[in-house]
Parts: C-alpha cells; sequence; structure tokens
C-alpha cells in the first residue's frame, strides 16, 4: 500500500528575495506573497472559524500583521510557515470573539469517546465520488471535518490539506513533535470513522445522508 | 505485531516515515489482519478524498477584492518596522 507526501514544496530562494523586498517596503514584491498563499489562508481560516465572513477578515488582518511584523520575520524557517502561525492566531481570536463565553484554544484536551478503537471495517465500495453529487460530497466533508475538535481539525488541515510537514505543523501551532503526531493520528481515525458511517448507510440502502 | 501496534504507526507508515524495519513488520501484519487492511485503506482514502476536495476555494473575484485591501491598507502604512 503506498504512502501519502505533503504535496507543497516551494522554491525557497525566489520567495526570500520577495520578502527581502518587502522588508524594503516594496508592496508589490508583498503583492507577489499575498498572491502565492492568499488562498492557503482563506482555506485555513475557513477550517478554523467555520465562517467565510470571519475568514475573509482573517485573509486581511493576517497579510496586514505578518507585513507590519516582517523585520521580525527570521529568515531561517519558511515564510508560509509563519504566515500560517500568524493567521491561526488571528483566526482563534475571531473565534473568541464570536464566543466569549468558550474559552478557545488549540491545547483544549479533547475528551471524547475512545476513538482510537476503529469500529468501521468495511471498505467503501463502491467509491464515494460514484455515491454523491460532487455538492452532497463537499456537505459531508465538510461537515465530518468541523466536527472534530479545534486542536485536530488545525492538525489535520495543515498536515493533511494543506500540505505542512510535522515540523512546520508543530512551529505554525506552537505544539510539540509528538503532539502533532498524536492529534494527526486521532484526527485521521476519527474523519474515517465518520465518513466510513455514512458512506456504509448509503451503500446499504439506508439513504440516510 | 498486534492490532493496537499497526494503529500506532499508521500515520508513519502513511508518511512515508517508518524506519525499513517496522514497515515489514507492518506489512506483514496488512497481509493477513483483512480489519487492519480495511483501516489502513479507508484512511488513506479518507485524506485522499479531503485533499482532492477543493473545501473553501477562494472565488477569483472575492480574491482580488482581499488582495487590493490588503495592498490599499499596507501602502498606508510605512514599511515595516525594525
Amino acid at each position: 500500500m503506498g504512502t501519502i507526501q505533503p504535496n507543497i514544496s516551494e522554491p525557497v530562494s525566489e520567495e526570500l528575495l520577495l520578502v527581502q523586498a518587502a522588508k524594503r517596503g516594496d508592496v508589490a514584491a508583498y503583492e507577489q506573497l499575498v498572491r502565492r498563499y492568499d488562498r492557503n489562508v482563506f482555506r485555513i481560516a475557513n477550517h478554523i472559524t467555520k465562517n467565510r465572513e470571519d475568514a475573509e477578515d482573517v485573509v486581511q488582518d493576517a497579510f496586514l500583521k505578518a507585513y507590519e511584523n516582517l523585520a521580525k520575520f527570521q529568515e531561517q524557517s519558511k515564510f508560509y510557515t509563519w504566515l500560517v502561525r500568524i493567521a491561526v492566531n488571528e483566526a482563534l481570536m475571531k473565534l473568541r470573539k464570536r464566543r466569549p463565553e468558550r474559552t478557545v484554544s488549540l491545547d483544549e484536551d479533547i475528551k471524547t469517546e475512545d476513538d482510537s478503537v476503529p469500529r468501521e471495517v468495511a471498505d467503501w465500495s463502491p467509491n464515494p465520488e460514484q455515491m454523491y453529487s460532487q455538492s452532497e460530497l463537499r456537505e459531508i466533508l465538510t461537515k465530518t471535518v468541523q466536527g472534530l475538535p479545534a486542536g485536530f481539525r488545525t492538525v489535520f488541515v495543515l498536515r493533511d490539506m494543506e500540505g505542512l510537514s510535522t515540523e512546520e505543523t508543530a512551529e505554525a501551532l506552537d505544539l510539540s513533535i509528538p503532539a502533532v503526531k498524536s492529534r494527526l493520528l486521532r484526527a485521521r481515525l476519527q474523519l474515517r470513522e465518520r465518513l466510513s458511517r455514512y458512506f456504509q448507510k448509503r451503500a446499504s440502502g439506508d439513504g440516510e445522508k | 505485531m498486534k492490532c493496537s501496534e499497526f494503529l500506532t504507526e499508521l500515520t508513519s507508515y502513511l508518511d512515508g516515515a517508518l524506519d525499513e524495519t517496522t514497515k515489514v513488520e507492518l506489512e506483514s501484519h496488512l497481509s493477513w489482519c483483512h480489519n487492519c487492511y480495511v483501516v489502513c485503506d479507508t484512511t488513506k482514502k479518507t485524506i485522499e478524498i479531503y485533499r482532492d476536495s477543493n473545501l473553501y476555494e477562494l472565488p477569483e473575484d472575492l480574491r482580488d477584492k482581499l488582495r487590493n485591501a490588503i495592498v490599499q491598507r499596507c501602502s498606508e502604512r510605512d514599511k515595516p518596522s525594525p
């Protein structure tokens, strides 16, 4: 069975030139960096805030904050990792403003049913892409990932959807590498379990979504 | 390798981050343990389906609007201060 590799590999040196130009106040160079990563920041912000308008604000605030603090960016790490860290913090601040009654933290630990033991062990057959329309499938995937605790969801989004390495994810979220690995495993298993339940119902003719 | 040990190593296996000895043990376990094989296979499919899902794509018109606003706000500021 094959393995799955992260899918981002950016030419770092060209990017560093843009960062250095932006540090000297070259807004056109900074615009290039915005173009490079605005989609990623929008997706990450949406996953954390679960709200599109908040995600739009996060994109603007994160890029502005990054610009204002560029001088503090240490060039031995990747600009993208540094930017993600700022964006995650901005997104968490949005969440806290919207839900002041609840403390929102990526460290909230996370009492759930014992999710490490797989229960659904039937294979997906036929393929989910053939079982659902595109929009139905997106709705299921959105609902399922949004059901994860924020600390798991964010690790899954950065590692498996945005292609950061384990080390970069740890840096962006200020977590230890073992914490990233353990949350990623639990996030993957919980998502697998929930998707399996959906796909089994449809395959068995239950019809319920 | 027991099923519980397989679960512990699953993420590293899917990421291609296992040492050769553990990988061989894990694949040997998968060759006879059907449940673990299905868990491994459907976890891999879960990751792939999310990676290909294009959730929350940024529409081009909104993208232009946000980028213009960012550039505008950056231009109004002095260059990044040390």
